[in-house]
């Protein structure tokens, strides 16, 4: 019996050792709460905001962002930046989205535009228009590009702000163009002569082009291009409906297609987004299509001489826009809010733009940091950074529904099953079609 | 109505159970229990508070043809690494287990895949497979031009992916048969060596059949990993091309924590743990045999 | 002839076979060392350089990393032990109501692993608020059925009468467990903390899902973000040194105690 009363102690010790460890576990992340209760009563209490951000542009740029933030808290004392480094675009969403389903949500975050309607679905976001009105900078949200703004607006408000936002380019190697016996100043400005072009481009150990199509997002969105230029975007703006089966859209799938198969300047099957420009670098295609972000990295790391330009049109001139909005999230205090308001227009600076996207190659948000002196003199000794920007009147927005997964998986599942020779455009498309009619039947009762 | 004598006799035993009933109860029973009743609610992003709708998740996954093609892959994924890495790792247990030099060497070499991370393995067999510079196209220049987009072809994925966990799996189930054949006696072979038996003859007549149980578990508990390993997947494919190299676990996965249809993932859950009973419930009836003629 | 000769063509066929499996080993150290600017260059080369691991080093937090590995792997292994102990000690050794029962209740575990329940755990640990705490990477794996099972199967083979000597000594049940069985268990121990701690430390799909933070992500999660965070072209160099510096403690470990692994392992396999 003796024993049996000790071993029911030891139980308990174990049970509370435990317990201590999860209570433990949980103040570590719950410093949100904690700092709430300090801040009310004292304006120049601490707060601390915690933000998820992405880097899909490589390594050390989480040392830039760090360095945005410690210079933010210089200027506002009171505020603190936790950034919490969340991997690429899609694990970062997972992370955002598991954190608000946990009731932890993050203060403020970079996403993926087109998150939009998930985020709403999940109402884990706060409209910015009160701060927006009460801002005495009334020109601040006119400043953007329209474009980009798209996105981040839907039923008359404004749910986010533009941060690091692209376009797709076609980069193109100017050596391989002379070697072609082709005009280096003249890339191809129509699919026709895309096609004309890369044929002649194609020889032993390179390809004339690649455009890469991994799953989920880089297949979609590049077909979005093609979407844009032969028509119109491939949903509607209130994120309900989704336009895939389209002859126009067919037509589109065909002639990308029809590069890999018909005019066999394109390798066969599903090109992989990350490797396509390293192999534009070490001259195994003489063009590609990729995004703006890539532009810094292409210009440090080509050994030849490279251009870039606007996507070759059809009917005309498209692109989808890409990259990430700042969101601020709910069910966090209101100073966190107006604190994160605060870093939002921080990182929008005129000045701050320009200067990320110099570093990073994004297209910089707002006009006025084209205006910049920074800027100025950068463009003018690299002009190729301005394309992205002037490519910009033709962009529409990046595909945004509610239950986004889902039809942006029917999409790209659909495209990659017809690169790799598994099915015809008409009727993978007419798929995904059905299964994007699924997923969005329930927000359109 | 029960005696002090039974609680005297009985609870010593229950508490020292009770520590890891907690866990398992909070970690496997609970969650089954869960899951079941989630399996029959709506709960996505169109529906903030669960509707009860009966067996339709179960239903719809009859018209998924992405569950089914998901389904498919784990059979060929079954298919294809289970036989060719255990008559691998046969092979080399039975060299490995033979007083050799280089023993030691040969089953170094087969067995370190295990204690590197699968999520590393996928990094490495990522830039083995990638095309124009990967090491397998350097490799097969000099056997022939062309060059295999091994991970962007939906015929070759699954391919390249068995490979891999061939490579991986065979030193694991290595170890098993080198349990095995340690209790294989040494007269039996002496006998065989006095007899002048063939090396394949006696494999086949002796040392096969005596390794009969431990090749059935190292079946059950390759099946059981063969729903398991998902992990390459995050790195590699992403499941791609068009769901070609997608797998049970990792289909869960996306629909969980990207999409947020949490019926349907409950239902997926349930689907994968009838699978896995089904696979004990076949153990335990040919262990039972085994018992029999040992 | 032939039995020597064809023995002979076996061993050159496992040896190859033994130096193919090696070749991935080798090929990411041989990336992980090479200068970067002659990742991709098919030429073979003898260049030496550590910057890749600086790189690694300075671009992700990976120190961090490496601690939070260390204290769920330690973590994980300290309360197995504890709980693996008492429950093997009753099955191995006590008479008492349902012990059937129970006995099939941690059966299942084996049949139905955590790592298939992953929605279902994740939404137990939201319930208990443990999301992306260090503790909720553990917690499932607290009881461990294989554990339970392999020390059992140990503890049976202690006679008997050493346990009978000590309660004529005096000692409790209490003080037998952990005085006798416990000491006496040690290579049982062995084998299991070996492949307890093998399995912590490659373990990725649980991690993942469980940590948001910097501060509570493990080696393999941080490693996976690390290797997809680029857009700008496959990062060989870096990624390769980051996928050394992840695998290298349990590989030097194993290359170190290589009989005691494997052994390891062995004993883990049989039933």
């Amino acid at each position: 019996m003796k024993a049996c009363i000790k071993l029911i102690g030891v139980t308990l010790i174990a049970a509370s050792f435990i317990a201590g460890c999860s209570n433990a576990g949980q103040n570590n992340t719950n410093k949100l709460p904690a700092s709430q209760t300090n801040t009310e009563g004292n304006a120049e209490e601490k707060i601390e905001l915690t933000f998820y951000y992405p880097v899909q542009v490589g390594g050390p740029l989480t040392a830039t962002i760090e360095g945005m933030a410690a210079e933010f808290t210089k200027q506002n004392p009171n505020i603190t930046v936790k950034s919490v480094y969340t991997g690429n675009y899609s694990d970062t969403a997972v992370k955002t989205q598991a954190a608000v389903q946990g009731g932890t949500p993050p203060d403020i975050a970079v996403l993926l535009a087109n998150e939009l309607y998930t985020l709403l679905d999940m109402d884990a976001i706060t409209p910015l228009d009160s701060f927006i009105d009460k801002d005495p900078d009334d020109t601040y949200v006119n400043d953007f590009f329209p474009a980009f703004m798209a996105n981040a607006q839907t039923d008359g408000k404004t749910y986010s702000i533009p941060f690091q936002r692209s376009t797709v380019l076609l980069y193109y190697n100017k050596d391989a163009f002379r070697e072609a016996g082709l005009d280096p100043n003249k890339p191809p400005t129509t699919w026709d002569e895309l096609a004309e072009m890369s044929v002649k481009l194609t020889k032993q150990g390179q390809w004339g082009i690649e455009i890469p199509a991994t799953a989920p997002t880089p297949a979609t969105w590049l077909f979005q291009t093609f979407a844009l230029q032969n028509g119109k975007n491939v949903m509607t703006s209130d994120g309900k409906q989704a336009i895939y089966d389209t002859p126009e859209n067919v037509e589109a799938l065909q002639f990308w297609l029809d590069l890999s198969t018909k005019y066999k300047s394109m390798p066969k099957g599903v090109i992989d987004w990350a490797t396509t420009p390293s192999d534009f670098l070490q001259g195994k295609t003489a063009m590609m299509y990729h995004t703006s972000g890539n532009l810094t990295n292409v210009k440090a790391n080509s050994t030849f001489d490279f251009g870039v330009s606007f996507l070759p049109k059809k009917k005309q001139y498209g692109s989808p826009t890409g990259g990430g909005n700042l969101y601020i999230f709910k069910g966090i205090p209101e100073k966190n809010k107006e604190a994160a308001w605060k870093f939002i227009k921080f990182l929008t600076e005129s000045e701050r733009a320009a200067q990320w996207s110099i570093d990073t190659g994004y297209v910089a948000v707002r006009k006025s940091a084209y205006e910049t002196e920074n800027m100025k003199a950068y463009t003018t000794d690299f002009p190729e950074a301005l394309v992205a920007k002037d490519q910009l009147q033709y962009a529409d927005s990046e595909l945004a529904t509610h239950n986004v997964g889902k039809t942006v998986k029917a999409l790209s599942d659909a495209i990659q099953r017809v690169v790799t020779g598994n099915s015809d455009p008409a009727s993978a498309l007419k798929q995904a079609q059905e299964e994007a009619d699924k997923a969005l039947e329930p927000f359109n009762k | 109505m029960l005696s002090a004598k039974f609680w005297r006799d009985n609870s010593f035993a229950w508490l020292l159970l009770l520590p890891s009933l907690v866990f398992l109860i909070l970690f496997t029973f609970y969650p089954i229990g869960k899951t079941v009743i989630l399996s029959l609610q709506q709960s996505d992003l169109a529906a903030r508070e669960p509707i009860f709708i009966g067996l339709d998740n179960y239903k719809s996954l009859i018209g998924d043809s992405i569950f089914w093609k998901v389904m498919t892959n784990n059979f060929w994924f079954a298919i294809g690494t289970i036989p060719t890495s255990i008559a691998l790792a046969l092979a080399m247990a039975v060299f490995a287990n033979k007083a050799l030099r280089g023993k030691g060497f040969v089953r170094t070499a087969f067995f370190y895949p295990n204690v590197i991370p699968m999520i590393a393995i996928a990094n490495v067999w990522l830039f083995i497979y990638t095309p124009q510079y990967g090491l397998l196209s350097r490799a097969m220049k000099y056997v022939e031009k062309g060059d295999l987009n091994w991970l962007g072809n939906p015929d070759l994925v699954m391919w390249a992916l068995i490979v891999m966990i061939v490579w991986r799996e065979a030193g694991y189930f290595m170890i098993f048969y080198l349990a095995g054949l340690q209790n294989v006696s040494p007269d039996l072979y002496e006998a065989a060596d006095i007899d002048g038996a063939r090396p394949w003859l006696v494999f086949r007549k002796i040392t096969f059949p005596l390794l009969m149980p431990t090749t059935l578990f190292v079946m059950i508990v390759a099946l059981t990993n063969s729903f398991k390993l998902v992990d390459h997947l995050f790195i590699m494919t992403k499941g791609g091309p068009d769901n070609a190299s997608s797998l049970l676990l990792y289909y869960i996965y996306e629909q969980a924590f990207a999409f947020w249809d949490l019926g349907k993932a409950s239902t997926l859950t349930i689907v994968m743990i009838v699978l896995l009973l089904i696979i004990s419930a076949v153990q335990f009836f040919w262990m039972d045999k085994k018992v029999h003629y040992e | 002839m032939s039995a020597r000769i064809s023995n002979r063509i076996v061993n050159s066929v496992i040896y190859s076979i033994a130096v193919l499996w090696l070749i991935p080993l080798i090929w990411v150290i041989y990336m992980a060392f090479r200068p970067k600017e002659l990742a991709l260059s098919p030429k073979f080369t003898f260049d030496f350089t550590l910057a890749n691991f600086v790189n690694v080093w300075q671009g992700a937090p990976f120190s961090v990393y490496y601690l939070n590995t260390i204290i769920i792997v330690l973590g994980v292994l300290a309360v197995q032990i504890f709980t693996v102990t008492l429950a093997a000690y009753a099955f191995a050794r006590l008479q008492f109501w349902g012990k059937s029962i129970f006995f099939t209740l941690f059966l299942m575990q084996i049949m139905i692993p955590n790592d298939v329940l992953i929605f279902p755990n994740y939404s137990i640990l939201k319930e208990l608020s443990l999301l992306d705490t260090r503790t909720g990477i553990m917690i499932p794996y607290f009881a461990s059925a294989f554990g339970v099972f392999l020390l059992r199967q140990f503890f049976k083979t202690i006679p008997v009468e050493l346990e009978e000597a000590a309660k004529v000594e005096g000692l409790s049940k209490w003080a037998i467990l952990w005085k006798i069985y416990f000491p006496l268990g040690k290579s049982a121990y062995i084998s299991f903390a070996l492949v307890s701690i093998s399995y912590h430390w490659n373990n990725f799909l649980w991690p993942l899902i469980v940590t948001n933070s910097v501060e509570k992500r493990p080696l393999t999660v941080g490693l996976s973000l690390f290797a997809q965070s680029s857009e700008t072209g496959a990062q060989w160099s870096e990624v390769t040194a980051a996928t050394l510096l992840v695998s290298a403690p349990l590989l030097i470990g194993f290359f170190f105690f290589q009989k005691q692994f494997i052994s390891s392992f062995m004993q883990s396999g049989i039933k």
